[in-house]
């Protein structure tokens, strides 16, 4: 794999691009228990295979999806994260009672 | 020509069978008390102990290579304790001990090399983290100190104390740091394990592992079934693949890692010298050669291919650590897979399957454990109880949050 195709810029050096690990869906952090949010952190199948990951090109600051053949160091096919999420994800802290009136003192 | 070959040469029987290593090849039992997959240096080193120490010798080893093969071969060959945790150098730290008895114990020269590992700091936050490890070294019966340049001058002439513009500040100089021969690591075991009465089956694979009720019966192999009692699964490199078969899930990513060694020349460096900075260690052989080893690929793949973009930056840095080997040649690379953790320390002890021991997770830290490796794992299948050295290194402290980091003490940052 010298060669990455990016969505965005074309076929660019591999040395161009920075691994950001597999598209996962992550659990709610505010609900979820402590094994769901470990397993999410921690957990990986890690087998031999085609893995959906997110992919940076880092010149440009652009991230993409990229399936990828982990065994064979072939990437498949890449596309914009678009293909995957259409709409906006929104990511909400949990707001503790103490936190918020440090920032209203 | 002796007279004496003259014997040998008209008698049908070949002559050292009484005498071989290893005893030849036979058929698989139906059955084994312990069945550990995996014949590298952990492997047979859980087997021999389990046969010394515990009696325990219904054991089969089973290997889908040969022994020593995989990660066993591919390693850098470094031993040391100098790490960050108490967790970690009091077990590592015993681990340098038992190999320093190996040779004796073998019979068998594993050219085990004790000539001091060197860490050098090129930042303040560096020479900080060395203070702190020297003392947590120190406290554990380990020979670290942290010394000045005018000592690294003095052990290493021929470092450039400036490489890549990042001056020499301090460095850590763990006494006990040595070299090994790793294969004769795992050949010394397996002779040991197989006189006590042990098989080791060679080119045997494990294609699926049998669970009855949440308790492993059994394996499926390339060469039949075989019942078992428990098993110790020391696969490095292929961890999750494995655990898979048993239906375990690991927090485990494998990434490969290049090595590479250079022509042989004449002994101009006794310590090992490595750079987390540069990413990058060095040591010469007994045969002169220079061993390179840098930090895991930047993406995860099951694949020991070559790239040319590790070799440049890897050289790069270790020729500004030694600027004359520039015109030195390179005469053979390789790739080691490494079973990485978020926390760089191991996955040992029980798993969510009964009766099935892991001993998992050794990124790039599993060469320098095989003796305590080998003796914890055998107390945990004899007794049952995972012994106090490796409770921190169970699974269940990633569910648990309780990670044992050992990230700020790897030779070269991955």
């Amino acid at each position: 794999m010298k060669i990455i195709n990016c969505p965005l810029n074309g076929p660019r050096n591999s040395s161009e691009f920075v691994h950001g690990g597999e598209v996962r869906q992550m659990p709610d952090p505010n609900n979820c228990t402590d094994k769901e949010w470990a397993d999410y952190v921690f957990y990986s199948d890690n087998q031999i295979g085609v893995v959906t990951e997110w992919w940076l090109h880092a010149p440009s600051g652009y991230w993409f999806i990229a399936e990828r053949h982990t065994g064979s160091d072939e990437i498949l096919r890449t596309y914009d994260p678009s293909e995957i999420y259409t709409s906006r994800v929104e990511f909400k802290a949990k707001v503790e009672p103490s936190a918020s009136e440090e920032v209203t003192v | 020509m002796p007279f004496s070959l003259l014997k040998y040469g008209l008698n049908k029987d070949y002559p050292f069978e009484q005498n071989a290593d290893l005893p030849s090849p036979s058929a698989l039992k139906p059955h084994y008390d312990v069945v550990i997959i995996g014949g590298g240096g952990h492997g047979v080193a859980t087997a021999y102990y389990l046969a010394k120490y515990h009696g325990i010798t219904n054991v089969a080893v089973l290997e889908k290579g040969y022994l020593g093969g995989g990660n066993t071969a591919r390693n850098t060959a470094v031993i040391r304790s100098n790490y960050l945790t108490s967790e970690g150098v009091k077990f590592y730290s015993e681990s340098v001990k038992l190999f320093q008895g190996l040779s004796n114990e073998f019979d068998f020269n594993i050219m085990y090399s004790s000539r001091g590992q060197l860490t050098l700091a090129h930042t303040d936050a560096a020479i900080r983290g060395f203070r702190q490890r020297t003392e947590v070294n120190k406290h554990f019966g380990g020979k670290t100190e942290l010394i000045d340049p005018q000592q690294i001058r003095e052990l290493v002439p021929s470092l450039n104390m400036n490489p890549a513009d990042q001056p020499v500040l301090a460095g850590l100089w763990h006494i006990d740091g040595a070299t090994a021969r790793h294969d004769a690591v795992a050949w010394g075991y397996a002779k040991g394990a197989t006189q006590r009465g042990v098989e080791l089956h060679q080119l045997t694979e494990v294609t699926g592992v049998d669970v009855d009720k949440g308790k492993v019966t059994g394996v499926q192999t390339n060469r039949g079934k075989v019942s078992c009692g428990c098993v110790v699964q020391a696969v490095a490199g292929h961890s999750s693949i494995v655990g898979a078969m048993a239906g375990i899930r690991m927090p485990i990513t494998t990434y490969p890692l290049q090595a590479m060694v250079t022509q042989p020349v004449k002994p101009f460096l006794n310590p090992l010298v490595s750079s987390p900075a540069l990413h990058c260690y060095v040591q010469q052989t007994g045969r002169g050669e220079l061993v390179f080893g840098g930090g895991s690929d930047p993406y995860p793949l099951y694949n020991t291919r070559s790239t040319m973009e590790l070799k440049e930056s890897l050289l790069a840095h270790a020729v500004e650590l030694f600027p004359f080997m520039a015109n030195m040649r390179l005469m053979r690379q390789w790739a080691g897979l490494t079973d990485m953790t978020t926390d760089y320390s191991p996955v040992m002890g029980l798993s969510p399957v009964e009766n099935y021991y892991l001993d998992a997770g050794w990124g790039t830290w599993g060469f320098k454990a095989t003796p305590i490796c080998g003796k914890t794992m055998a107390e945990l299948v004899a007794t049952g109880k995972v012994p106090e050295l490796i409770k921190p290194f169970s699974m269940a402290r990633f569910d648990t949050f309780r990670q044992v980091n050992e990230m700020g003490a790897t030779a070269a940052s991955h």
